[in-house]
């Protein structure tokens, strides 16, 4: 553990114990010093043979790996409780674990009340039932007797829309009818405490939407406590009132939504920045060019010159690092591409000056634009025949996936996602004023 | 103390809701899409027990000349048949519900447990054919009938401690699932089901067929069938070898068994989700 995670985690546990001081809500959910490792067999070792030999040449036969290490938290009553982290980050063990179908190496994992997990949609489906069937072994496997399942049995029926097809066999359900039947079961379930692994993005727009409801009142409900598994930061800021983002088995934030769900956009983007630069050593070694550099221009890279999260106000530094060794007049393209909605909001060049290796600053301001993800890509032009004949020119080098700087701006201002342009720059402008007039924005601070 | 009772009453309220529809969710899968359904439960016994009549008590005489051998076959036929077949699926049960215990935490014994007690119940349907087969066929109804839901009770007891302990390994092991057929088949020669025990006796090895009524399985399958058909004809332990105390090794020994079957599943079952 580094000495930044250990004050994290020390911070995070004062926010805690802050929280407690004014918070008198009963503890549902405790999870104290869990940690977990695998044995991952090195050899095949699911056989007598293999496990006999095994054992004569004194070989383990396994490697441990560790998945967890020294979890705490404590989920309250009434929470909605979001666990974000990138992919084997060890988010869905934590989640087994406070399910109860793995036991934790160490630590200890303390439920009060009834906790219904949803590690995934429809456990013990069976297409040969019939829809009505299922619904009972459903909730049979989740601890609901015949008696407590006729009483949901309407709410998840009408819920889920398929109330003419309910003694019909489920292998002639399409796919979207059975996530809707295995979805109606999770969220009427009757628990205290429900767990969801990434199950929110099924049915068309329409069962969304009603998810959406769904998930907006149980929010207000002090006695139901949802854990939530989830790599949409939309949903994380939408429905979480506290939330952790783990990081190789570790909790490296822990409290606020915002802070993790922020946190997590930039260990995405510092993550990447890492790969491409052990790409970098390893085609260094084998002596090739990456794609989109050569000879005349080994190196070609597009950096933040901070954090790669900005703010409307701050805009966006960054730096162009090149390595230019040809004998020809040059210049340099930037792009700006919006990644999430797509498309480039701008785009420009720039003559450069002197051949050889330099780093030349920029900065982008980007006030009028909308909190989203963006990526400035450049590339490298030569002209043919000096810089008066403009016609001439040949692209000689560009910045590939790695080398291109992805950054996110993230500003209360601008969290209405749905367009590029801020309302506060740009608008439309009214002509018929006696008919129609601007709405007063909704601020979400 | 209030707490604990009130746990327990909680964690065997869940294991009994799931045990309730995982037994009625295998029942009506089984015979799925079958024409006659149900009643091949009925049938397949009965088949079994007409080749077995044909080869071995019409061709090669395996009979003791009692009037009862031929129910007393159907009868074995039928015991054998849920032996056999409550401990191979419940080899197999734990692993082929594997995608149920990696998404949910249920008490996973209950997956062995159903998978038995639907043979059981086939058992049961069976059994109700073996006596309605009895009035015709010379069997002896008495009081002794009633001794037969002991031995049916231990049957199930050894069934499931095998199925128990066969389940885990099989998880590790899946050479086991090889093992086991052949141990069966074994085991089957060596049950006095399609030959008389007096075959072996006859032979002057009665110190075999005395070892032969010591496996558990032999004996509980004698003395249900001492029990519910004929008093007189069918043999059992306590009439063959006499001795109280040597008479009671097979009923220890199913003890045993079911004990050991828990004992390794308890030790193990915490782990096969991260296995399976």
């Amino acid at each position: 553990m580094t000495d930044k995670n250990v004050n994290q985690n020390e911070k995070a546990k004062t926010v805690n114990v802050v929280a407690q001081k004014t918070d008198d809500r009963p503890v549902v959910l405790k999870v104290e010093h869990v940690a977990k490792y695998f044995r991952l067999p090195t050899e095949q070792a699911t056989g007598l043979k293999m496990a006999f030999l095994n054992w004569t040449r004194g070989i383990k036969g396994y490697t441990e790996q560790h998945v967890l290490r020294d979890i705490n938290f404590e989920v309250k009553q009434g929470d909605f409780f979001g666990i974000v982290g990138r992919n084997g980050s060890g988010k869905s063990t934590l989640l087994k674990i406070i399910s109860g179908i793995y036991m934790p190496e160490k630590g200890k994992v303390s439920v009060k009340g009834k906790l219904v997990p949803f590690i995934e949609l429809g456990v013990g489906f069976n297409p040969e039932l019939t829809g009505r069937e299922n619904v009972y072994l459903n909730g049979a496997l989740l601890g609901f007797s015949h008696d407590e399942i006729d009483a949901m049995y309407d709410d998840i029926v009408e819920f889920a829309e398929l109330g003419e097809f309910m003694d019909q066999k489920l292998k002639n359900y399409s796919s979207g009818m059975q996530v809707r039947l295995a979805f109606s079961v999770a969220i009427k379930a009757q628990g205290d405490i429900l767990v969801l692994d990434e199950v929110l993005a099924v049915g068309d727009e329409a069962f969304q939407r009603k998810c959406d409801n769904f998930f907006s009142e149980i929010r207000k409900d002090p006695t139901k406590t949802v854990i939530l598994v989830t790599h949409s930061m939309d949903s994380v800021k939408k429905y979480c009132n506290k939330a952790i983002l783990i990081k190789d088995g570790e909790i490296i934030v822990s409290g606020n939504k915002n802070d993790v769900a922020d946190r997590y956009t930039l260990e995405n983007l510092k993550r990447e920045g890492k790969e491409s630069a052990d790409d970098d050593q390893k085609n260094a070694e084998e002596d090739q060019y990456p794609t989109g550099l050569n000879a005349t221009v080994p190196l070609l890279a597009v950096r933040p010159s901070k954090e790669p999260v900005c703010t409307m106000k701050e805009g966006f530094s960054f730096e162009v690092e090149y390595d230019y060794r040809g004998d020809k007049d040059f210049y340099l393209a930037c792009s700006l591409n919006d990644i999430r909605r797509g498309g480039v909001p701008f785009g420009d060049s720039f003559d450069l000056y002197q051949p050889g290796h330099h780093t030349v600053r920029f900065h982008v301001p980007m006030d009028i634009f909308n909190n989203g993800e963006f990526r400035i890509i450049a590339s490298l032009h030569e002209y043919e025949n000096g810089r008066d004949d403009p016609e001439h020119v040949r692209m000689v080098a560009f910045t590939n996936e790695d080398f291109a700087c992805d950054f996110s701006m993230r500003d209360p201002k601008g969290t209405d996602n749905f367009a590029l342009l801020n309302k506060m720059r740009f608008g439309y402008e009214i002509v018929d004023k006696d008919l129609a007039s601007r709405q007063q924005p909704i601020t979400t601070e | 103390m209030k707490n604990l009772v009130k746990s327990l009453q909680e964690r065997y309220r869940y294991a009994l809701i799931v045990f309730k529809e995982l037994v009625k969710t295998n029942f009506q899968l089984r015979y799925q899409g079958s024409f006659l359904g149900i009643l091949w439960s009925v049938l397949q016994p009965l088949m079994l027990f007409a080749v077995m009549y044909v080869v071995f008590v019409k061709f090669l005489k395996f009979s003791d000349g009692t009037p009862t051998f031929p129910i007393s076959l159907l009868c074995g036929t039928c015991l054998w048949q849920f032996f056999s077949e409550s401990t191979s699926m419940g080899m197999h049960s734990i692993v082929d519900r594997g995608d149920l215990l990696r998404k949910i935490h249920f008490p996973n014994y209950i997956i062995v447990a159903s998978t038995t007690m639907g043979s059981m119940i086939s058992l049961a349907i069976n059994l109700g054919v073996v006596i309605l087969f009895g009035t015709f066929a010379h069997a002896h109804y008495t009081w002794r009938v009633l001794l037969v839901i002991p031995s049916i009770v231990q049957l199930y007891a050894i069934s499931l401690g095998v199925a128990l302990l066969l389940g885990s390994l099989y998880v590790y092991f899946r050479d086991i699932g090889h093992i086991w057929d052949v141990v069966l088949q074994a085991m089957f020669y060596a049950t006095p089901i399609i030959y008389p025990i007096s075959l072996v006796t006859d032979k002057g090895y009665g110190w075999a067929a005395n070892l032969l009524m010591l496996v558990p399985t032999t004996q509980t399958i004698m003395d249900i069938r001492h029990n519910l058909l004929s008093p007189e004809y069918v043999p059992t332990v306590w009439t063959m070898v006499g001795n109280p105390i040597i008479c009671l090794i097979p009923y220890v020994l199913s003890v045993v068994v079911l004990w050991l079957g828990i004992h390794i599943f308890r030790k193990y079952s915490a782990k096969f989700a991260e296995v399976l």
